[in-house]
């Protein structure tokens, strides 16, 4: 099975084409939406038939590389187009293409009746292909690759209602924040790439043997520089700060996009990235801690900014920066394991969280519709009680909110408290930890009180919706809510594969499978790192107790604010305004990057065409135009028309060659 | 017998008064006349050297030119005959529609 891992990418790839060659041609919804999601499927049922054999093998075989053809041989560059499979990549090729699949069932109810039906589903494949080749890809530029291609997917279909301008304009943000990220991830690229062939005569790229050559790295020094390259790659790809300003602009792209590809896939490449290269990074402790403080500053930052949102998407957009951050302050105390398991149950609850408020708005929307209203269907204040009228769609969201606040027993709970546990107890960082772990837990306390002010606010409570609707609300067919209840189930379930060693209950699965990948990792940390130090259970049970206290202190904010005394937010907003007001604006980071990176380029652009283009270009074109009309206004006078004159200088002309003949 | 000097002598007259006339007279068929004699003073100076030197490759090519000229004179007075049903006259002081 292990053989056909080009299965996993090709299959989208053939939906891509079939469905983007011909899908115009083919009127018909179902087929393409069946092909899409059968070609995605394909690739989940390959992927399950290589988790299944790699589970059979031991953990030291669990190492699987397939050249498909040799690609860039030249002189001492050899790059092949070819994969690598092990524990790390299964994990990633089981969520995208899972998730993956039931976001394509979902897409076909949701895009119903859209023109440009295919168009989408021929993006999502590509999407999926690409994200599949960044997964798999066994050296960094195939990975690169697929980075490159998930950005371009995430443009095309944020861009998707091309006739907003918002929508377009949002597309281009994205695409060039991620874009500036590219640009440190080539450099990062170049630097490793130079370093091992200038010093040691290795020139690769290959994944594999750059971690068997990784004992030649040095600690810190070139690392440093290359490690921070790549993770300003990683910044603008996962929407970290600085660049995580396009993610809430991403959500005019239909939901289902904003559920795959800013939720599940592609946000978490930037995690994915440095789980595959964590040899090298945790040889860069300045890195380290840049990526663990960003992470935090991250999570506590968009969240405090969801917080304040009426847009339910825009909710769930800060969310995931919010919960992105926390992967990243797993990922920056050398928690690795632990930032892979956030990713996958992050993936789950936030995906469901997503195609839930799809299914809402959806609803939403056939309502305002029905009734010729204008009202907009995604505010959170038009919503309200809808917990009686959309069944499937309230439990799904509810369960999947308290796995995001990390309640025992769902899966968020799991991941979010290895985190702050990690972050609490890593060798890394001394007396930073008690601050990594506070901002992360405070951080904990906001996500729980914005995702259920979300679930108050739109499904208890009274119907805000116009009441002449209010009876054409109704739960979403089946090809909605399926995918729901999945992910729904997978959110509470998906936390017991990496219950943690205290609980006793289960053995931690995911962080047996995982350490294989990230051992020498911990190897090198272990070089200046002293993590002998034994913690207590007490410790343990007793922040266990703390992340569960927040959580539920945050709920019951929420509640009390948006159930029982719902005067109180508005006196709040009223009491202060200026924080509420810089809270609500994003605390006006747009406004900053306008006024210090867009007004500079737009007005160097103008320099540029009045000054350059004009002026020079244009003047020294213009100029040898008007020389040459000189040199003839001049030559003219020799057209004199008068046959004379013509066969005198016939006449001369002859005189002098024989003159010169003659005399010579 | 005559000398070549002679011959040549005659031949080099024949051609400045040619030379001359198209140079300096107005009326086209006479500078047409006048580049006959240029071309039969060349064919006279083609026939002297071929009997001075006993090559008869001059004489041959004495045929060519006149075969030429004829052809040429035949041209040229086509053409100033169109030109004459365009301006009512072959004066070459006329001939600058070319003009700048």
């Amino acid at each position: 099975m292990f053989d056909n891992v080009w299965l996993i990418p090709f299959l989208p790839l053939v939906g891509f084409v079939i469905n983007g060659l011909f899908g115009k041609k083919i009127k018909n919804e179902a087929i393409i939406g069946g092909i899409a999601t059968l070609a995605i499927f394909g690739s989940f049922l390959v992927s399950c038939g290589i988790l299944m054999q790699m589970i059979g093998l031991s953990p030291e075989q669990r190492v699987f590389e397939k050249v498909m053809f040799p690609w860039i041989h030249s002189g001492v560059l050899k790059i092949d187009m070819a994969f690598l499979l092990d524990p790390l990549s299964c994990i990633m090729i089981m969520v995208v293409t899972g998730v993956g699949s039931l976001i394509h069932l979902y897409s076909i109810g949701y895009m119903h009746g859209e023109e440009g039906f295919y168009r989408y589903f021929a993006y999502l494949n590509l999407f999926c292909m690409s994200m599949l080749l960044l997964v798999l890809g066994n050296n960094l530029l195939v990975m690169f690759i697929g980075w490159e291609g998930v950005g371009l997917c995430s443009y095309l279909l944020i861009g998707y209602y091309f006739h907003k301008k918002s929508a377009g304009d949002a597309a281009k943000k994205a695409f060039v924040m991620n874009r500036v990220g590219d640009f440190g991830f080539l450099l990062g690229l170049f630097i490793l790439f130079w370093w091992f062939g200038s010093n040691y005569n290795i020139w690769t790229i290959n994944f594999t043997e750059i971690k068997a050559a990784s004992h030649l790295l040095p600690y810190g020094g070139v690392v440093t520089v290359a490690t921070l390259c790549f993770f300003v790659g990683a910044t603008g790809k996962s929407a970290q700060i600085p660049l995580y300003t396009w993610l809430p602009d991403a959500m005019e792209g239909p939901t289902p996009v904003s559920a795959l590809i800013h939720a599940a896939t592609m946000v978490t490449a930037g995690i994915y990235m440095i789980a595959r290269m964590s040899f090298i990074f945790i040889k860069a402790p300045e890195t380290m801690m840049v990526i663990a403080i960003v992470g935090a500053l991250t999570a506590i930052f968009a969240a405090t900014i969801g917080t304040a949102q009426n847009d339910i998407k825009r909710v769930l957009a800060y969310s995931t920066v919010s919960q992105l951050g926390f992967m990243f302050l797993a990922m920056g105390v050398g928690a690795f394991t632990a930032g892979v398991f956030h990713l996958m149950t992050h993936a789950f609850f936030k995906a469901c969280l997503f195609l839930g408020s799809g299914s809402v708005i959806h609803s939403m929307h056939h309502a305002l519709h029905h009734g010729h209203l204008n009202d907009d269907a995604q505010d959170m204040r038009n919503m309200g009680g809808l917990k009686s009228k959309m069944p499937i769609t309230f439990i799904t969201f509810l369960v999947s909110t308290i796995a995001i606040a990390g309640i025992p027993g769902f899966s968020g709970f799991f991941s979010k408290d290895e985190i702050l546990w990690q972050a609490f107890t890593n060798p890394y960082h001394g007396s930073l930890n008690v601050l990594l772990w506070g901002t992360g837990a405070v951080a904990a306390c906001f996500t729980a009180f914005y995702m259920f002010r979300l679930v108050f606010m739109t499904f208890f409570g009274e119907c805000r919706i116009n009441p002449k609707v209010k009876d054409h609300l109704h739960e979403s067919p089946l090809v909605i809510t399926i995918p729901l209840m999945v992910l729904g189930f997978l959110a509470v379930v998906g936390g017991y594969l990496g219950m943690p060693k205290l609980m006793g209950m289960l053995p931690n699965y995911l962080e047996h499978w995982l350490d294989p990948v990230f051992e020498l990792a911990n190897e090198y940390g272990a070089t200046y790192a002293h993590a002998g130090a034994h913690h207590p259970h007490s410790l343990e049970w007793g922040l266990m107790g703390a992340s569960v206290a927040i959580a539920v202190v945050g709920i019951l904010i929420a509640r009390t604010l948006y159930i029982s005394s719902t005067g109180i937010p508005a006196k709040f907003t009223s009491a202060f305004p200026v924080l509420h007001r810089a809270v609500y604006n994003k605390w006006y980071i747009d406004e900053l990057y306008d006024y210090i990176v867009v007004n500079p380029c737009k007005a160097l652009g103008q320099g540029l065409w009045k000054g350059f283009d004009v002026l020079i270009v244009d003047g020294v074109v213009n100029g040898v135009a008007n020389v040459v009309m000189a040199f003839g206004g001049v030559l003219r006078f020799v057209q004199s028309g008068y046959i004379y004159n013509y066969a005198i200088s016939m006449a001369l002309g002859v005189a002098v060659i024989l003159g010169y003949y003659i005399f010579r | 017998m005559v000398s070549l000097n002679s011959y040549l002598l005659v031949s080099a007259v024949l051609f400045s008064l040619g030379t001359i006339g198209v140079l300096t007279r107005k009326n086209a068929i006479v500078i047409f006349m006048c580049i006959e004699l240029m071309l039969n003073s060349v064919n006279l100076t083609f026939i002297a050297l071929s009997r001075h030197l006993g090559n008869l490759d001059g004489q041959i090519f004495v045929l060519f030119v006149m075969t030429v000229a004829a052809a040429e004179a035949a041209v040229g007075l086509a053409l100033m005959i169109a030109f004459y049903n365009n301006k009512e006259t072959i004066d070459v002081d006329d001939v600058n529609m070319l003009k700048w």
